[in-house]
């Protein structure tokens, strides 16, 4: 008996050794303020929980195609009003409640409520009607045919929680995911550990670590020591070649959808004069911005799309760098000897450097941008919400976000009724060339009006070490998905 | 004239030439970025190599002397300006509830730890150089008011002073004519004290983004830009990092140098 018990814990030790590592500290800049996907705006919540905690109906995958999620397949009506979604056999969420569709109907009716918190409302705006079928069966009625409702129901603002668990999912957040939340040490770390009850593959790590680390010079630090096994949206590009040249290192490139943008004040004079707007276009030399402040990493936009989205259109030729003819356009616009504005710059590098080489670029034309460097609070009250501000630097990272440009009341004030009535359009279309063609038409407006200064996409740079695998390159959306990541044996 | 007084001149004296210079002359303009030649090593063309755009170090430097020094000047300039009256009429009605009010107030300020109120006032105020400026200059009040005081108290029992008394002049006259110039001595040792505390005062609160803002060139600023670049261009770094040692051990040593060469006990065993 004894002999069977050490023969017994000599193979455990020897498994042991054998298998790979179960476990994974993942390295990120921004910790989440709170916990819910479906109330608040930070990206950072969605970049710890999305697939990993909680799931949609549709989610995205690492290649930004939308797949079904929880719901396993869906029907639509003839008409594009109306979508009876199949939900998955057997799915329960971490509390042991199950998930069928009235949480479903529960999830959908709160984010498009009158007194919702969700950021992205208008993800819901067009749902008129929700209704339970059966228990694995929901109707979702909209009230005409949307042709990106399956990408809106992808989105972290739109997965599935249950009411038995929405007190406190600010703290303590009940999903279906693959991942069960175990404890979050704000200002250090969150950590997660497997669902061993998922209705899907599951995942191949037992045990995750978020650590949430600010600082561009600790997160090197940090990857050097190895106190983190992957870093996700690493601050520093300049060390990237360093990472390469080690061997115990890999490093992923991959694209986001962050739209990189000199933000313009379009109401406030003289910027309310497009042919300025213009003019502060053709002073940006965006390759010395991209090399500059990125170290080369980016791709140089001519409009609020993405360059790696198939319905992009090349604009860049109507915002070439030209000094000579942006000082012509200033002195056409009557301000011959140029003028004063704020430039107010969030903390991110690409805002800081990028900031001082477009003061820099536009001091050559004559117009001088004052700098005045804010945290992201502050930012968000005097730019965002207080509108204080003439130019600011910032990377939209939302997914398909042109209509933005829509809302009179963003904080950018692009106030044309053209634009609004063609998102109006581009929201009833669903054939998909007549979706391309007004893509374009859209693209092409905002180009032409010089909103805003457009910059380049942002590229995310995930830092691993060598032996992970399955980790996303790409950020469809903002999440770090760690459902298909192991370790090579 | 001794040894550290020397040495300590003529640091400082290279800097505010350089930073006098800087007015008429820079290698290179600073405010245009050279993208395609940063983080150049040291070279003929670039004497301290280039930043991470591409703009020359040496003139950064110039440029940061400049900064740095005005804004130490003139910090030393707002402390000896208040401090010293408060401490002189503190001096001369000795033992009053004034004085009390004056050393008291000065203590209340003493105990706020300086680069934390000076990170609140930039940070309330906004980050500029000019309320970098004020945050400094405000610590350096105290500082000159006590010793101010300090040393005039004694003054005021000699037998000068009540001949002066006697002549009937008034308090003022007597602090401004008798008991200021018996203590200027002491006022430019302990204010190039404070010049060099408060060149390391701007270059921490530029190093966290609370200084002078980008164009202008800081030393502090510069250090906290290199931050990331040290492996990669350790040049970055340790250019404006040696600047700022040289500089504060220059005005030390020079300070150290005029105490032994100013005080007339020491020259006295001098000669």
């Amino acid at each position: 008996m004894k002999m069977t018990l050490f023969a017994a814990s000599v193979c455990a030790l020897v498994a042991g050794m054998a298998s790979a590592q179960t476990d994974i500290t993942v390295g990120l800049q921004l910790e989440p303020p709170n916990l819910d996907p479906t109330g608040g705006a930070s990206q950072a919540i969605d970049s710890v929980l999305y697939s990993n905690v909680f799931e949609g109906l549709t989610r995205f995958q690492g290649d930004g195609s939308v797949v079904p999620g929880l719901a396993e397949s869906w029907d639509i009506s003839e008409d594009g009003t109306v979508y009876t979604f199949h939900l998955h056999d057997g799915v329960v969420f971490h509390d042991g409640t199950s998930m069928d569709a009235e949480d479903v109907k529960f999830s959908l009716d709160r984010a498009r409520a009158e007194d919702s918190t969700n950021a992205q409302k208008g993800l819901f705006a067009g749902i008129t009607d929700v209704t339970v079928v059966d228990p694995l069966t929901v109707k979702v009625t909209l009230d005409g045919p949307n042709g990106s409702f399956l990408f809106n129901m992808a989105w972290g603002d739109a997965v599935i929680v249950a009411p038995e668990s929405i007190e406190t999912i600010a703290s303590n957040p009940v999903g279906t995911g693959a991942f069960v939340f175990t404890d979050w040490v704000q200002g250090d770390r969150l950590e997660l550990t497997r669902n061993d009850s998922y209705w899907g593959t599951k995942a191949a790590l037992e045990k995750a670590t978020f650590r949430f680390i600010s600082d561009p010079t600790a997160a090197f630090a940090a990857v050097m020591a190895e106190d983190v096994d992957v870093f996700s949206g690493f601050p520093a590009p300049e060390n990237l070649p360093q990472f390469e040249a080690d061997p115990r290192f890999q490093v992923l490139v991959g694209n986001t959808e962050g739209e990189t943008i000199l933000s313009t004040n379009n109401k406030m004079p003289p910027f309310d004069n497009v042919l300025v707007r213009e003019a502060v276009a053709h002073a940006i030399d965006r390759q010395s911005v991209i090399d500059g402040a990125m170290y080369g990493l980016g791709t140089p936009i001519g409009t609020h799309f993405a360059p790696h989205n198939p319905d992009y259109v090349d604009l860049l030729a109507n915002s070439q760098y030209d000094p000579e003819k942006s000082k012509a356009l200033l002195a056409q616009a009557g301000l011959a000897d140029g003028f004063t504005t704020t430039l107010k710059l969030p903390p991110p590098s690409y805002a800081r450097r990028g900031g001082e080489i477009i003061a820099s670029q536009l001091r050559a034309v004559g117009i001088d941008a004052q700098i005045t460097n804010l945290e992201w609070a502050q930012w968000i009250e005097e730019v965002f919400k207080a509108k204080d501000f003439g130019l600011s630097i910032v990377s939209h990272t939302e997914p398909m976000d042109i209509g933005v440009y829509a809302n009179p009341d963003y904080y950018f004030q692009y106030d044309n009724p053209e634009f609004q009535a063609l998102m109006e359009e581009l929201n009833t279309t669903t054939e998909p060339a007549a979706r391309s063609a007004l893509f374009a038409k859209a693209q092409t407006i905002l180009s032409e009006d010089y909103v805003n200064g457009y910059l380049f996409e942002l590229a995310i740079a995930t830092i691993a070490k060598a032996g992970v695998q399955g980790l996303w390159a790409n950020q469809p959306t903002a999440a770090i998905d760690l459902t298909a990541v192991s370790w090579a044996e | 004239m001794n040894k550290s007084l020397f040495i300590g001149i003529s640091i400082s004296t290279v800097f505010v030439v350089l930073a006098a210079v800087s007015f008429l002359w820079t290698p290179y303009d600073i405010e245009t970025l050279d993208i395609a030649n940063k983080l150049k090593g040291f070279s003929i063309a670039h004497l301290l190599g280039t930043d991470h755009f591409g703009r020359d170090i040496l003139s950064m430097i110039m440029m940061g002397a400049r900064t740095s020094i005005a804004v130490a000047l003139l910090a030393v300039g707002i402390g000896m300006a208040i401090g010293v009256p408060l401490g002189l009429v503190a001096a001369a009605k000795s033992g009053s509830l004034f004085d009390e009010l004056i050393m008291r107030g000065n203590d209340l300020v003493f105990a706020f730890p300086s680069l934390v109120i000076a990170i609140l006032i930039t940070a309330v105020f906004g980050a500029s150089a000019i309320n970098a400026i004020v945050a400094i200059g405000i610590f350096n009040v105290p500082v000159f008011a006590r010793l101010t005081r300090a040393a005039a108290l004694p003054l005021w029992e000699r037998d000068f002073i009540l001949a002066a008394r006697v002549c009937g002049k008034s308090p003022t006259r007597i602090s401004i004519e008798h008991i200021l110039p018996n203590i200027t001595n002491l006022m430019i040792v302990q204010g190039t004290i404070q010049f060099s505390l408060g060149i390391l005062a701007e270059a921490a609160l530029s190093y966290i983004g609370l200084g002078a803002q980008p164009p202008t060139a800081s030393w502090g600023r510069m250090l906290a830009d290199a931050q990331t670049l040290v492996s990669i261009a350790p040049h970055t770094a340790l250019v404006p990092g040696i600047a700022i040692v040289l500089m504060v051990l220059g005005l030390n040593l020079m300070g150290d140098g005029l105490r032994d060469w100013l005080d007339p006990k020491v020259r006295v065993a001098r000669t």
